[in-house]
C-alpha cells in the first residue's frame, strides 16, 4: 500500500467518500497551497470499503461549512505534536452563505449576480436548503 | 414602530402592526379628507418590472390622496434596466430622489435584494410567483372589516396555487390567526408548494381538486386566476385555465353568508353573473386596498401620526 507519512501539525480529513476527495481538495483551494498537502484516493477502508483522505501540513482555516455540504460523514482530526487534539465530525450547517446556488430559474439569482445568498436548512434528511430570496427548497 | 421598515412578506409585520395597519385604514375610511395634506412633500418611486395596472393605480391613488408624488417607470424598457443596470444600482438611485419604493418584479426575491442596498423603505408589489404582501393586506382587511374578524374561518382558495403569489402570501399571513381551516382546490399540475405547506402546520388542511364538493363549508372563497405569465408552456397553460369556473350554480351551494374574494384581474374564472350576487365583493375588496395601501405608506413614513384622534 501507498505510504503517506504522519503529519507533525495539521489536520487529517479522513473518511471522504471515495470519489470525492478531489472535489474537496479543490473547494478548499489546497491544489493552489504553498504548504505540503496529500490527497490519497481509494484508500481501503473497513467502514467504507474503499475512501479518500487527505492530509495538511499546516493549521489551515477550514471552511466546516462546504466540507459539510459537499461530504457529511468524514471527520476531521487536528493534530498537534503528533498527537490527535481533535475530532470534528460534520453535519449539515443549518446556514449557509456564498455557496450553494439557487436551482429555481424563476429566483432574482437566476439573472442577477448575487455571491452571498444565505440557504437556511429545512430537511436534514432530504438535505434541503430553502433560498432566502425565493423560498424555494433546493436539494444538494 | 414601522417607520423605516421594508415590506417584503406578509411575515415581516407582527400580528399588532397589522392589527395597527388595520386601524388606520379604518380611519381613513372613516374620514379620508384629513389625511389629504399627511404627505406633502413626500415621493413615492413605483419601480414596475412587470405590466400591472391594477396594483401600480392602487399606490399611486393611494400616494395621491395623501397628498405626496409619485415618480417611476411602469416596464422596463422605459428605465436604465434595458441598458442592463442591476437592481442594487437601481434601488441605490431612486433612493436619493423618492421617500418610499414600491417595485414589482417577474423574478423571485427582486425586492429582497434590493431593500439590501436600499435606505428608504421597500415595499414588494409581487415578485413573481412568490409573495404579494400589500395584496394580502387587502385580502385580511377586506376579511376584517366583511366578516368582523380574521380568525376562526374556513377559507377555500382556489385556482392557480403553485405559481399564485397572491394565495402564497395570504396563507403565509392567515396561518398566524387562530383556528384557521385552509382549503386549497387546484388541478393537481397547480397544486400548493411543498414550503407554504409547511406555514399552515397546527391549522386543519384539505387539498382537493373538486371545487363543488367543498364549496358548502366555506366561510370564505378565495378565486385566483390562472396566470399566463408564470407558464413557459403555452399548451400547457390553455389546458389548465378553464378547470375552475365560478358561476351561480356552483355558488348556489355555497353559505348565504360566504364571501368570495378575488385579488383581480379575472379572466374567466368567475362568471360574470356572479357579479350581482351580495357575497361577490371583489370589488369591495379593491377599495379596501387603496385604503390599506395609504396606511401602509403612513405608518412606513412614520407620518402616520398626522390627523390626530
Amino acid at each position: 500500500m501507498l505510504k503517506i507519512n504522519g503529519i507533525n501539525k495539521g489536520i487529517v480529513i479522513d473518511h471522504i467518500t471515495a470519489g470525492l476527495g478531489h472535489k474537496i481538495f479543490k473547494e478548499l483551494n489546497l491544489d493552489k497551497a504553498e504548504y505540503t498537502t496529500a490527497l490519497i484516493k481509494n484508500v481501503p477502508s473497513n467502514k467504507l470499503g474503499k475512501k479518500d483522505l487527505i492530509k495538511i501540513d499546516n493549521v489551515v482555516d477550514l471552511n466546516l461549512d462546504v466540507l459539510g455540504l459537499i461530504d457529511p460523514n468524514l471527520t476531521i482530526t487536528i493534530i498537534e505534536d503528533e498527537q490527535i487534539v481533535d475530532k470534528i465530525k460534520l453535519s449539515l450547517p443549518k446556514k449557509v452563505t456564498g455557496i450553494l446556488k439557487c436551482k429555481n430559474p424563476r429566483c432574482i439569482s437566476s439573472i442577477e449576480e448575487i455571491d452571498d445568498i444565505t440557504f437556511t436548512l429545512v430537511d436534514e434528511k432530504k438535505k434541503e436548503y430553502k433560498c432566502e430570496y425565493c423560498d424555494t427548497r433546493n436539494s444538494l | 414602530m414601522l417607520k423605516g421598515k421594508h415590506l417584503l412578506e406578509p411575515t415581516d409585520l407582527s400580528l399588532q402592526e397589522l392589527e395597527d395597519i388595520f386601524n388606520l385604514a379604518d380611519s381613513i375610511i372613516k374620514n379620508p379628507k384629513a389625511y389629504l395634506d399627511c404627505c406633502k412633500g413626500r415621493l413615492l418611486a413605483t419601480l414596475f418590472y412587470e405590466p400591472s395596472t391594477r396594483t401600480r393605480f392602487s399606490f399611486e391613488a393611494a400616494m395621491l390622496r395623501l397628498g405626496g408624488q409619485v415618480i417611476g417607470f411602469s416596464e422596463p424598457n422605459s428605465s436604465s434596466v434595458s441598458k442592463g443596470e442591476t437592481i442594487s444600482d437601481t434601488i441605490r438611485t431612486i433612493a436619493c430622489y423618492a421617500d418610499i419604493a414600491v417595485m414589482r418584479h417577474p423574478k423571485e426575491g427582486a425586492p429582497r435584494l434590493a431593500s439590501k442596498y436600499s435606505n428608504i423603505p421597500v415595499i414588494n408589489a409581487g415578485d413573481g410567483g412568490h409573495q404579494h404582501p400589500t395584496q394580502t393586506l387587502t385580502d385580511l382587511l377586506t376579511i376584517r372589516s366583511l366578516k368582523q374578524n380574521i380568525s376562526n374561518h374556513v377559507i377555500g382558495i382556489c385556482g392557480d396555487l403553485k405559481f399564485g403569489r397572491t394565495a402564497h402570501s395570504l396563507v403565509k399571513a392567515l396561518s398566524r390567526y387562530k383556528s384557521m381551516t385552509f382549503i386549497f382546490i387546484s388541478p393537481p399540475e397547480l397544486k400548493i408548494p411543498d414550503y407554504i405547506i409547511d406555514e399552515v402546520k397546527g391549522h386543519q388542511l384539505i387539498q382537493t381538486s373538486s371545487l363543488e364538493e367543498v364549496i358548502p363549508q366555506l366561510d370564505i372563497l378565495y378565486m385566483t386566476r390562472i396566470q399566463r405569465e408564470r407558464f413557459f408552456n403555452e399548451e400547457e397553460y390553455l389546458r389548465l385555465k378553464g378547470y375552475f369556473v365560478l358561476d351561480n350554480k356552483k355558488l348556489s351551494l355555497a353559505k348565504k353568508d360566504m364571501i368570495i374574494l378575488h385579488p383581480l384581474p379575472r379572466v374567466d374564472e368567475i362568471a360574470k353573473e356572479v357579479d350581482t350576487d351580495k357575497r361577490a365583493v371583489y370589488f369591495k375588496q379593491a377599495r379596501y386596498g387603496m385604503y390599506v395601501r395609504m396606511a401602509l405608506i403612513l405608518k412606513l413614513l412614520g407620518d402616520d401620526t398626522c390627523v390626530k384622534n
